[in-house]
């Protein structure tokens, strides 16, 4: 256990050293506006599997964490010129507290009712902000990019390694739940909630803490995607896109493993990226309704729950 | 007999009643368990036992009425709050957290269970669990997926499960349904050995044998009352609830 801890910040630390110097090296553009939306969907599915996957409580509402850290942004640029590590603290904050609010509703409800409550989440969130003329209403907002900091020569840069710093901290998280007491409570709660509560479980405070990490981690994704398109709009930022890819990515990665989600963000946002570049952005839709068949059909439990079934089948042939 | 001593209850049950709807499955029921009792729960399908079972473990909200449980009013507690303060049970169909292997599933109880504040190590942990699986006769599973054991073994699970809340009030609900009687016999001696060890235990039974065998003061409910209770024989020797239970 404690050997892998090592092994993990050890790899934590050469992936944001690598994405340092990426931005110090590199002097294309692209690598790090494609990079940016791969991070991005990283945290997304890794946030969402801390609910829908230790939990087993599928949300449909990542959009509407998503958007608000969005208009988070915008909202402390707009009135008060908030500087990014601002933006991204508050959204986080307010995701906390959106998904303490969503979990104290909703939470007693159980598998589909929950799911339905989350899209309404959604819905009246986008619809709130669509009519907020301040923040730029159904027509959207400009926003202005302040000058970038150093050691960062353009503002897209600073923008990946901070959304690099992100998936560290996500992904730390993540890995943490699932090997502490909360991690085995959720698992334990995912398999029989009554059964649960009867070994003492404290299963609504439990669903309560995954979902306020789950949105702050959501929110907090959606915070710098203001200052990456230098506009926002409810349509956009309140996409069920990213409900979807953050389900998808979870279960085709697998959400037995902190892990999973991480793989399956990577290979499905990697070929959307692809995709988006050498068909067209409609077919990276497509691409992801097909693979979520596929893998719904073929392998259950996702690329994670592949690989552990090879292994145990190596072991039981060895032994 | 220990029902003729004065002592605090451990558990009491003041004018319980719970309804479903226009049903009413519990009525006015109550009822004082002394410490170390073996109490067996007895009645026909449909008479309330399980439904008794969820109100003492909180799985069900009841009004009117109270719970005691060792002098403090718990009727308003969640479920989880209850098996903190010393009340663990099986379920009538075995509920075993499916993912996870025999030793995860004894690991969750011990995780949270536990009223203690002082730190306890893996290792304290791990040593906890094997002794309560080698009671049980389950050492040798430990770590076996809970989807492989027999129906006896995940019967013995459930109980090594609720054993490592470290309760004072084990309620075994039908832990012996659909086991052959060498396997009721094994099940039994369990129950016993467990009541020796300072555990209050209410047994619900269909099995007449086992709850003759095993109870020092039993209870009859039919249609959510209590019809009879003391002494086995002097329940069984009951015309009501040879009329009730047994058909006659």
């Amino acid at each position: 256990m404690k050997r892998n801890g090592i092994f993990f910040w050890i790899g934590a630390t050469l992936f944001l050293a690598a994405a340092l110097l990426m931005t110090q090296v590199v002097g294309n553009q692209y690598p790090f506006f494609a990079g940016y939306v791969i991070l991005q969907f990283i945290i997304l599915a890794v946030a969402w599997s801390i609910l829908g996957g230790y939990a087993g409580y599928v949300n449909f509402g990542t959009s509407a964490f998503f958007g608000m850290g969005v208009y988070t942004a915008v909202f402390l640029a707009k009135a008060v010129g908030a500087p990014l590590a601002v933006q991204i603290a508050a959204a986080a904050v307010v995701g906390g507290l959106m998904g303490f609010a969503l979990g104290l509703l909703t939470l007693r409800m159980q598998g589909i009712f929950f799911s339905i409550a989350t899209i309404a989440l959604t819905i009246i969130i986008e619809t709130s902000m669509t009519n907020w003329r301040y923040v730029g209403g159904a027509a959207g907002i400009q926003i202005q990019r302040p000058p970038v900091t150093e050691p960062f020569r353009n503002y897209v840069q600073m923008l990946f390694f901070v959304q690099a710093l992100l998936v560290v901290l996500a992904v730390a998280i993540s890995r943490y739940i699932q090997n502490s007491w909360i991690g085995r409570g959720l698992q334990a709660l995912k398999d029989d909630e009554l059964a649960a509560e009867c070994t003492g479980v404290p299963t609504l405070r439990l669903k309560l803490l995954a979902c306020v990490i789950s949105g702050a981690l959501m929110c907090a994704a959606g915070a710098p995607a203001a200052m990456y398109l230098q506009y926002a709009d409810p349509a956009s930022a309140f996409n069920l896109n990213y409900s979807v890819s953050a389900l998808a990515m979870s279960l085709i990665g697998g959400t037995a493993h902190w892990a999973g989600p991480i793989i399956g963000a990577i290979l499905l946002s990697t070929t959307q990226q692809l995709l988006t570049v050498t068909i067209s952005s409609e077919v990276n839709v497509l691409l992801l309704g097909v693979m979520l068949v596929l893998f719904v059909v073929g392998a259950p439990e996702g690329i994670i729950g592949l690989i552990q079934k090879v292994r145990r089948n190596r072991n039981g042939g060895a032994g | 007999m220990i029902s003729s001593e004065i002592r605090t209850p451990l558990l009491r049950i003041s004018a319980l009643t719970k309804r479903f709807g226009g049903f009413t499955a519990l009525d006015n029921v109550s009822v004082e368990i002394p410490p170390r009792e073996r109490f067996g729960l007895i009645g026909p399908n449909g008479s309330g036992k399980t439904t008794l079972i969820n109100c003492i473990s909180g799985a069900f909200r009841t009004e009117p009425g109270t719970v005691m449980f060792r002098d403090e009013d718990i009727t308003r507690l969640q479920p989880h709050m209850r098996t903190r303060r010393g009340i663990a049970r099986s379920f009538q169909l075995p509920r075993p957290f499916r993912s996870m292997t025999v030793a995860e599933n004894l690991m969750v109880a011990l995780d949270f269970a536990m009223a203690t504040d002082e730190p306890v190590s893996a290792a304290q942990r791990r040593d906890a669990m094997m002794s309560i699986l080698t009671q049980m006769g389950l050492a040798s599973k430990a770590d076996v997926s809970v989807t492989k054991l027999s129906q006896v073994e995940l019967r013995k699970m459930e109980l090594a499960r609720a054993m490592a809340t470290h309760p004072k009030l084990l309620i075994s609900d039908e832990a012996m349904a659909g086991l052959s009687s060498s396997e009721v016999d094994e099940v039994l001696d369990l129950l016993m050995s467990l009541a020796d060890h300072d555990i209050t235990i209410i047994m619900i039974e269909h099995i007449m044998q086992a709850v003759m065998r095993f109870s020092d003061r039993v209870m009859c409910l039919d249609a959510g009352r209590i019809i009879a209770i003391g002494t086995p024989s002097e329940v069984m020797a009951n015309q009501r609830v040879q009329e009730a239970y047994l058909g006659t």
